[in-house]
């Protein structure tokens, strides 16, 4: 009785011990590479319950997702002898388990492969090119430029930070697959001065802004003149015309006052002069006046007889 | 009953420890079971279930779920409802009525970045993100956080690149922002991480320390010719009104003279006229009525009247005489 249960339970402990050597888990993110006494059998890439020979077959697991790679900041020069700092980064993934298992093993190896390759890569193409085409993508024009910019001083590209891009990622990838490697992208995250020359950009971007700002002052300057010189113009225009037109009416008024005058008068010339030198008589002698008359005159006719002879 | 002698060693009974042994395994197995079967997946989540590492079956909705015990089914859960944040040139250090933000000094290098003329431009930023696809997110890419951030850092760099400094200040920020949204979809999307961008926001955007007073003295500037050009035109519009109104005055000023003047003239012509036609009935006795009447009127008003016989010749050295005295005037 007892030796059943010895057994029994050996077999059970025995059992538990070659399941567990012979049954494994490949998960979502995961890729496999069997190898049997050190040798490579098979790559799996599928997840799920996966059987293999206990103890004799080992297991070597890689990740199946993207992974990172950071390339360190570093000072390039452009091909315009600008000094910059690029940082750069990449994605990749393993894509041939197997060869990366012969080739590279250990991720730490992949990261330093991929830094050779794409460091240099990378270094090459930007030593090539101006600092303009690593910056500018297009040659959009700057609208806000119109009145506040430099624009003069901007050239045009003929690559662009894209086609940069673009290249270092296509040649960096070309070079990677013997390591088991897919490169998956390729970026540039920063592109900055290096001290000296940020000082110089600084001054450059004062000396700008100065000049702009003396822009502003002088269109300000214009604008008022060119506003008060139309204000004059205006109102000398608007004073001279008035002045015109008055003397207009009044002179057709005057004109059109005579014409009445002499429509009446000439009726009778002789009446209106012996009229009107009577009025003028009425206003021309006054309290002042000395005159002397002779009796040869009408009103005084009849002064010495009343025949109103001499 | 077996007796207990000094000096030997008992042997546990092999039934009672297979019992045991075969007790505390089905004991471990049920606790297993219990723990790892249940799992509960809240309001804003979805959970993942994998089984023998592989994905079974949708991501599951919210409530309280059974899936096989641990290591058959496990399960991960994931915030599909959550907007998650990351900063780009500063940090929160606690949001509220009044935000603190830590020391930026650190986060320069993420702010600091080249326009399209190649100027310097400081530049910060959020965005924020929801997962879109679990399975993706967890099973696409290593470290999503990571990839998020940097590829935020250059699509940012990209868009900026291509903008002068000047747009990047003033009015370029919005149009910055939603292409900076529309690329780092596009590249994310590329990479399958599975998130969703809900929005690109840029923060304060500035020129470089440095140079910040240059720019405030173009902004001066603007503003004073704004003023300037301003003032002038207030002027103007004071001065051209005036104007007008005298212009119109003397317009009126004019009709009132051309009114009057003619009124007066045909005042004066009807009166002669009048006059005339009457005079035209009785010529000669109404001129010599006329003008006695007006010599009646005419002479009381004069000082002195001399009135001297024509036939007398020699007046003037009389008068010249009466001059001398003191020529208070009377009938003589």
């Amino acid at each position: 009785m007892n030796k059943v249960y010895i057994v029994l339970t050996v077999v059970v402990v025995l059992a538990i011990f070659v399941l567990s050597g012979s049954l494994y888990t490949v998960s979502m993110i995961e890729q496999v590479v069997v190898t049997r006494f050190g040798k490579p059998i098979k790559t799996i890439k599928e997840p799920g319950l996966k059987v293999k020979m206990p103890f004799i077959d080992k297991v070597t697991r890689f990740d199946m997702r993207v992974l990172e790679w950071d390339g360190s900041p570093d000072q390039i020069p452009t091909g315009d002898k600008k000094f910059i700092w690029v940082d750069t980064f990449a994605r990749w993934r393993i894509a041939d388990p197997l060869k990366y298992y012969k080739r590279v093993r250990t991720e730490r190896e992949a990261q330093a492969r991929l830094d050779d390759i794409i460091d240099s890569v990378a270094r090459n193409y930007i030593s090539d090119n101006n600092l303009i085409e690593v910056v500018r993508n297009s040659d959009r024009v700057f609208t806000v430029g119109g009145e506040d910019n430099v624009q003069t001083d901007v050239p045009h590209i003929e690559k662009g930070r894209m086609i940069i891009t673009t290249s270092i990622f296509e040649e960096a990838k070309k070079a990677i697959p013997e390591y088991g490697i897919e490169l998956v992208d390729f970026r540039i995250k920063r592109v900055n001065y290096v001290e000296e020359v940020r000082r110089r950009v600084y001054d450059r971007m004062i000396s700008e802004r100065k000049r702009i700002a003396e822009k502003y002052r002088a269109e300000g300057k214009k604008n008022k003149e060119e506003i008060d010189g139309e204000r004059t113009k205006l109102l000398n225009r608007i004073e001279s015309e008035a002045y015109l037109k008055a003397q207009q009416i009044k002179g057709d008024a005057d004109a059109e006052a005579t014409r009445i005058y002499a429509d009446a008068f000439n009726r009778d010339p002789d009446f209106y002069l012996f009229t009107q030198t009577l009025e003028n008589y009425k206003s021309s002698f006054g309290a002042d006046s000395t005159i002397i008359l002779s009796t040869d005159n009408d009103y005084l006719k009849y002064l010495k007889n009343a025949q109103g002879a001499r | 009953m077996e007796f207990r002698e000094p000096g030997t060693i008992t042997i546990p009974n092999p039934q009672k420890v297979f019992r045991l042994v075969i007790i505390g395994l089905v004991a471990l197995l049920l606790l297993v079971i219990v723990v790892t079967s249940f799992y509960t997946v809240g309001p804003e989540e979805r959970a993942i279930v994998l089984r023998f590492g592989k994905m079974v079956g949708e991501p599951r909705m919210p409530g309280l779920h059974w899936k096989f015990p641990y290591p058959i089914e496990t399960r991960t859960n994931v915030k599909v409802e959550h907007v998650y944040k990351e900063e780009f040139g500063y940090r929160t250090v606690r949001a509220g009525v009044r935000t603190q933000y830590a020391d930026p000094a650190p986060y320069q290098g993420e702010s600091n970045m080249l326009t399209g003329d190649l100027n310097i431009g400081h530049v910060e930023w959020i965005i924020q993100y929801k997962i879109h696809s679990a399975p993706d997110y967890l099973f696409n890419v290593r470290n999503v956080k990571e990839t998020i951030r940097d590829a935020s850092e250059t699509v940012m760099r990209e868009v900026v690149g291509d903008r002068s400094v000047s747009e990047v200040l003033t009015v370029g920020r919005s149009e910055i922002a939603s292409e900076a949204e529309r690329k780092l979809q596009e590249v994310l999307n590329g990479y399958g991480c599975g998130v969703d961008i809900v929005t690109v926001q840029l923060q304060d955007v500035t020129p470089p320390e440095p140079v910040k007073a240059a720019f405030n003295e173009v902004n001066e500037a603007r503003q004073e010719k704004e003023r300037i050009t301003n003032q002038a035109w207030e002027a103007y519009n004071k001065a051209i009104p005036e104007a007008e109104g005298k212009a119109l005055r003397m317009y009126l000023e004019a009709e009132g003279y051309r009114t009057a003047r003619i009124n007066r003239a045909q005042g004066d012509a009807e009166r002669f006229i009048k006059f005339y036609q009457q005079y035209k009935q009785a010529k000669t006795i109404t001129k010599s009525r006329i003008y006695l009447e007006t010599m009646a009127e005419v002479y009381p008003n004069i000082k002195s009247v001399y009135i001297v016989d024509e036939d007398l010749k020699g007046i003037v050295p009389l008068l010249q005489l009466m001059q001398g005295q003191s020529g208070k005037g009377g009938r003589q």
